[in-house]
């Protein structure tokens, strides 16, 4: 039994700490209504980077920042190629995502790994300081939990700003802002920004929590991504006073607890992305109700 | 003052389908003034609004406000001092949001979106009061998301939205053809009645003719990219929708509708 306890709160840590990944992209599909592809590529940069500071001996925390400024570089470049060079919005998210493979790599120099020795944040003094006397499993939980639930009120509080009000509204309706003087194009970027800087986080936090970057863990993160802002929001759509952010970071941990049961019924790993994809389907399909916004994205 | 100098509008330049729409077009808007525009399909009113708003390029001529030439100045730095309401009334607010975040939106125009409150709380009753004019009920809806009103009320809305801050002109693009009759009766009233109190100088783009008659104190029709009549002040005044209904049939008769 202790076994299965077990491996319900590492399902759970890590639905927390892809949740992060999991708000990022409920910035650009659901508000934004912008499918945004660099996702794949900027969650292996957040890890990249994170795993080049660790090795460096570089403090744990600051590999977070550091990771997440990157990831803003990420969601920049994406949005200025989309908006001042015309690009439309898909193939924006794949240029760049295609081109951080290769970034990533140079970066990381090769797939990483960080060696026991090196402290983490879940191993850090002053995160012992604080829950030193948990076992390594628990503290991996509680400051995965930390992280989503302080990523989530920030973007709460954000969104209720004259901003986050102004992002809002440029998915919503973007000949409004555009009547409201304000530059949609520069809107859409600030969106991208905000999305991509949480997804390298997560890709940061997975770096720290695996001890790795692989060149290739970026793959199938924006279908993640997705499936867990259609989940979260669908369940919950007749539920008004769960907000969009708690929806979203309860569908990630859904997600990965679905993958985990697939995996303990002994499904072959090869067969895990297939089962991803089929599952996006259902839930797309099941969950279909693209937001019913005045659409003027391409 | 707004003023069209020359403007000249191609669509589709150098190809096959190459229509020259306006050639040395001028209009001069005094301030003030409430014009409408009157004109069949393909006449050129609502692409002489987007010329104004800069929603469209123009191949040539000059587009000025109060002297200042804005005819490269970008769309969504012109609505700083215009205010548009569209044919379409879900157009001119965010479904998604509540009336009372659009009306936020709407009152924070012209200064910058920063990390203050979206929502001014102390607005809230000038918000209920502007909204009580309007004799729909929408002062008691301000917690309600706007997709979940009607086209009236949304497009009433809409009205005060462009409104709220101070504007030099205000584009009403035929924002009651949508509308059941009684509802764009309301929206008419309600659009001439805020043009008054606000003393706001007003292009109202319309098929309504009555409409057309009825307010403002200029009138014009247009055909193919010209201004084929116009009426201002008293001469408007005597003006009746069978006068402009006969030019109207005399053009259509002509281009064979």
């Amino acid at each position: 039994m202790g076994s299965f306890f077990d491996l319900v709160v590492g399902t759970v840590t890590q639905g927390l700490i892809y949740a992060l990944l999991s708000l990022g992209v409920y910035i650009t599909y659901r508000i934004l209504d912008f499918p945004d592809l660099t996702v794949d590529g900027s969650f292996p940069l957040g890890a990249a980077v994170a795993a080049v500071l660790l090795t460096r001996g570089v403090s744990p925390y600051l590999t977070l920042i550091v990771a997440m400024a990157v990831g803003a570089l990420a969601g920049l470049v994406t949005g200025v190629i989309h908006v001042k060079l015309g690009v439309r919005d898909l193939l924006a998210g794949i240029i760049t995502m295609t081109g951080l493979f290769s970034i990533n790599l140079q970066i990381a120099g090769s797939n990483l790994a960080v060696d026991r020795a090196t402290d983490t944040i879940f191993t850090a003094a002053p995160t012992m300081a604080l829950f030193g006397a948990m076992p390594l499993i628990y503290r991996k939980l509680v400051v995965s939990l930390i992280l989503a639930v302080v990523f989530k009120l920030i973007l709460d509080a954000y969104f209720s700003t004259q901003s986050g009000l102004l992002l809002r509204a440029v998915g919503d309706n973007s000949t409004l802002v555009t009547t409201l003087a304000k530059d949609k194009g520069s809107v859409k970027i600030l969106g991208l920004v905000i999305s991509n800087t949480l997804v390298a986080l997560s890709g940061a936090v997975v770096c720290h929590e695996q001890r790795a970057f692989n060149s290739t863990m970026g793959t199938g993160q924006v279908v993640f991504g997705l499936a867990t802002v259609i989940i979260g929001t669908t369940l919950f759509k007749n539920l008004g006073f769960v907000k969009g952010t708690t929806a979203v970071i309860i569908g990630s941990i859904l997600y990965k607890a679905c993958i985990q049961v697939a995996i303990s019924l002994g499904l072959p790993a090869n067969l895990l992305k297939l089962i991803t994809a089929v599952l996006f389907l259902i839930i797309l399909v099941l969950g279909n109700r693209r937001k019913s916004g005045v659409n003027a994205n391409a | 003052m707004l003023e069209l100098r020359d403007i000249v509008k191609i669509y589709n330049p150098g190809t096959i389908t190459e229509m020259c729409l306006f050639q040395g077009f001028n209009l001069t808007v005094a301030d003030g003034d409430f014009l409408s525009i009157v004109g069949s399909n393909g006449s050129g009113k609502t692409s002489l609004l987007n010329i104004i708003c800069g929603s469209i390029p123009v191949e040539g001529g000059q587009v000025l406000i109060n002297g200042e030439d804005i005819t490269k100045m970008k769309e969504y730095r012109r609505y700083g001092r215009i205010g548009r309401v569209y044919q379409n009334p879900a157009m001119g607010s965010c479904p998604n949001l509540t009336l009372l975040e659009n009306l936020s939106l709407a009152d924070n125009k012209g200064r910058p979106f920063g990390l203050k409150k979206g929502i001014n709380k102390a607005r809230r009753e000038y918000y209920r009061e502007q909204l009580a004019a309007l004799g729909l009920g929408l002062e008691d809806k301000l917690e309600v998301k706007m997709g979940a009103l009607s086209g009236g009320q949304r497009q009433a809305a809409a009205l005060i939205m462009a409104t709220l801050t101070p504007i030099d002109f205000l584009i009403l693009d035929e924002h009651t053809a949508a509308l059941d009759p009684k509802t764009a009766e309301t929206i008419m009233e309600l659009t001439d009645k805020v043009i008054r109190e606000k003393k706001l100088t007003a292009i109202m783009v319309t098929h309504n003719l009555r409409y057309a008659v009825e307010y403002g104190n200029r009138l014009i029709m247009m055909d193919k990219g010209q201004i084929v009549l116009e009426k201002a002040g008293a001469e408007k005044e005597a003006t009746t929708v069978a006068d402009v209904l006969h030019i109207f049939n005399e053009i259509s008769i002509e281009c064979g509708n």
